[in-house]
């Protein structure tokens, strides 16, 4: 277990250095830096930013700077406000992003499990069918279509919420419920995959010999290994919907990490957009290593790889 | 004493690709799938023929005006037709879908391919990479990469090219005019065909790595093949199947980055426009013409759910052991 851990980690810092540099590239490959873009800056102006940031010193400098900064927790000014640490934005975006996701996963198993055991334990009847079918139109409907629809109904012709904004206790409301239809799909499909699969093997079939109850045998036996797919897939998307989902706080104007980074991306706030992207890519390895553990505790044939 | 003619061997064994044929036309979803995605392709690349309006056609007399009986879909709030608008989107939301996922594809073939063939440590080595470009936040890099290099000179000298090769066939330049391609266009095609490469990549790799040691390969190698016919002649046609599989899975993911990125005013940019484009100006008027979005909205929907019913349909035509 301590191997693992530590490999794991190991792993990770290598994984988060590559984030970075990636990172730092693509936004130096920018034919402008952030600087010029403003209006009414005096190139005098623009000299104090630029040494302020550092983007007068050579690339590695101003990598190593950032490196440095991000590595002891103590990352540097948004460029776009100076002053205003991207430590500061990130924390108070990120709890808006989790009051936003957690319910998000919640609806999403809620609706998802149920949808896919139903089609699993009775294959190739109406059931089966019509779940799966509103699985897939679950899948099929963009968040960015589902949205903006959820707004219409909701807010603007029933007015039980607010078609958009934080200002509001129940502002979650909308978003999370987006949020959680469209992965409700997803969990709907793997539920089903992994359990069909589960159900199909051996151990079933002795657990079913032996006397075993339907429910018994489902809930004891099978339940266990049909969760697998499920559990790999959420690692990735409960560190996407953490992170904020960019698309859903666009529509509905929430101001979480993930409306924060395409400001940033859009309006080249170059330290403000590696932030959260290292953040998320710090939440993915996490997450996937999670995932690998509980794995590993569900099926002991599986075991902690390194 | 004549002999009757003997009669012609009537074929015993069906050839595998007859047998796809048969399994995908005997799914209700697939064919289903296949009907809608004609009718879309006849709407999109037929339709602007018909249609009495053009893309950019303006009448601000008759703006944000609900769906009638001269125009179906409404107009938006510079009078422009959305049905014709919708049908230039869907041709560009189909063209950056399937070129973008031919990108993808083709890097995907040749890294799996590569490392299935040389095995040994470059394999191990190649598909550590990949598993790690897993845990990769692309979405993020895609944002920064499209809002980064959207004007990038490099991008505008792109275009250029890509329009004086297109001159040669009059009419491809004429359409690409007509579409308002520009350098968009090609970011988006090379940007989202870096990052949909991956599971194509470990795909075309398994398959390479059964097939490269059983007894065909072999017994071409003993009479003299080389490793480029052996991988044209006898690897590349068994690799198909899968690959045809996931790129039609691949297709939809695609659009719908695409799209994503439109919406949020990253992806295609003006003149043309796409569905994605289109939905974005719908959300910011559903107040006021819900037609802006629904229409646009509802047909990249049935595009995407369709794109999966033919998708899953081929697996099970051409994959049969895969349990879905």
């Amino acid at each position: 277990m301590i191997r693992f851990l530590l490999s794991r980690f190991l792993q990770g810092i290598v994984v988060i250095l590559a984030v970075f540099v990636i990172t730092f590239v693509l936004q130096k490959l920018s034919p402008t830096s952030p600087f010029n873009g403003e209006r009414n800056v005096s190139a005098e102006v623009r000299a104090t930013l630029e040494s302020y940031y550092g983007y007068d010193k050579p690339w590695l400098v101003q990598m190593w700077r950032h490196i440095k900064a991000f590595a002891t927790f103590n990352p540097p000014d948004c460029v776009k406000s100076p002053g205003r640490g991207v430590g500061e934005v990130i924390s108070q975006a990120f709890p808006v992003s989790v009051a936003l996701a957690v319910p998000a996963l919640l609806i999403a198993l809620a609706i998802g499990i149920p949808l896919g055991a139903i089609a699993a334990l009775r294959p190739n009847t109406f059931d089966d069918h019509w779940a799966t079918a509103t699985a897939t139109l679950g899948i099929c409907i963009p968040s960015f279509v589902l949205g903006p629809l959820i707004a219409m109904i909701f807010g603007l012709y029933l007015r039980w919420f607010n078609v958009a904004g934080w200002h509001d206790s129940a502002d979650w409301v909308l978003p999370s419920l987006t949020l959680g239809l469209i992965y409700s799909g997803y969990v709907a499909r793997l539920t089903r995959g992994g359990l069909r699969e589960t159900l199909a093997q051996d151990f079933i079939r002795t657990a079913r010999a032996k006397g075993a109850s339907e429910p018994v045998v489902v809930i004891r036996h099978a339940l266990k290994l049909a969760c697998l797919p499920l559990l790999n897939f959420l690692g990735p998307t409960a560190a996407g919907l953490l992170t904020g989902s960019m698309v859903t706080e666009t529509v509905f104007q929430i101001p979480g990490l993930g409306q924060h980074f395409i400001s940033s991306a859009i309006n080249r706030d170059d330290t403000l957009a590696v932030g959260i992207t290292l953040l998320f890519a710090v939440l993915i390895l996490v997450f996937n290593m999670l995932v690998d553990i509980i794995q590993a505790a569900l099926n002991p044939r599986i075991g902690l790889k390194s | 004493m004549t002999l009757a003619p003997p009669a012609p061997p009537k074929a015993l064994i069906e050839s595998p690709w007859r047998t796809a044929r048969r399994r995908l036309f005997s799914n209700a979803r697939s064919v289903t799938g296949l009907a809608f995605l004609t009718l879309l392709f006849a709407f999109c690349i037929v339709g602007p023929a018909l249609s009495p309006y053009k893309q950019t056609e303006q009448n601000l007399d008759n703006k944000t005006a609900a769906p009638s009986a001269s125009h179906w879909m409404g107009t938006d709030p510079l009078g422009r037709d959305v049905m014709t608008r919708t049908m230039y989107g869907g041709r560009v939301t189909l063209l950056v879908g399937f070129v973008a996922t031919g990108v993808a594809v083709a890097i995907g073939v040749i890294y799996g391919m590569v490392s299935g063939l040389v095995g040994g440590r470059t394999d191990s080595a190649m598909m550590r990479v990949v598993d790690i470009l897993y845990a990769f936040p692309f979405l993020n890099f895609v944002i920064i990469l499209t809002a980064v290099l959207g004007t990038h000179p490099f991008l505008v000298g792109a275009e250029a090219w890509v329009l004086d090769k297109l001159s040669v066939i009059p009419a491809l330049k004429g359409a690409a005019t007509d579409l308002g391609f520009n350098a968009s266009f090609l970011l988006l095609f090379a940007a989202i065909g870096a990052v949909e490469w991956l599971t194509m990549a470990r795909v075309v790799r398994g398959q390479v790595l059964s097939l490269k040691n059983q007894e065909f390969v072999t017994a071409a190698r003993s009479y003299g093949a080389g490793t480029g016919r052996i991988l044209l002649r006898h690897l590349l046609p068994n690799v198909i199947g899968p690959v045809i599989v996931y790129a039609s899975l691949t297709v939809p993911g695609v659009m719908l980055l695409e799209a994503t990125l439109s919406f949020l005013g990253l992806g295609i940019q003006p003149p043309a426009s796409s569905w994605g484009v289109l939905i974005n100006d719908g959300a910011q008027r559903m107040d006021t013409a819900p037609w802006l979005l629904l229409f646009p909205g509802v047909f990249f929907s049935l595009t995407l759910l369709s794109l999966n019913f033919v998708g899953d349909g081929l697996r099970d035509a051409l994959d049969p052991r895969s349990i879905r």
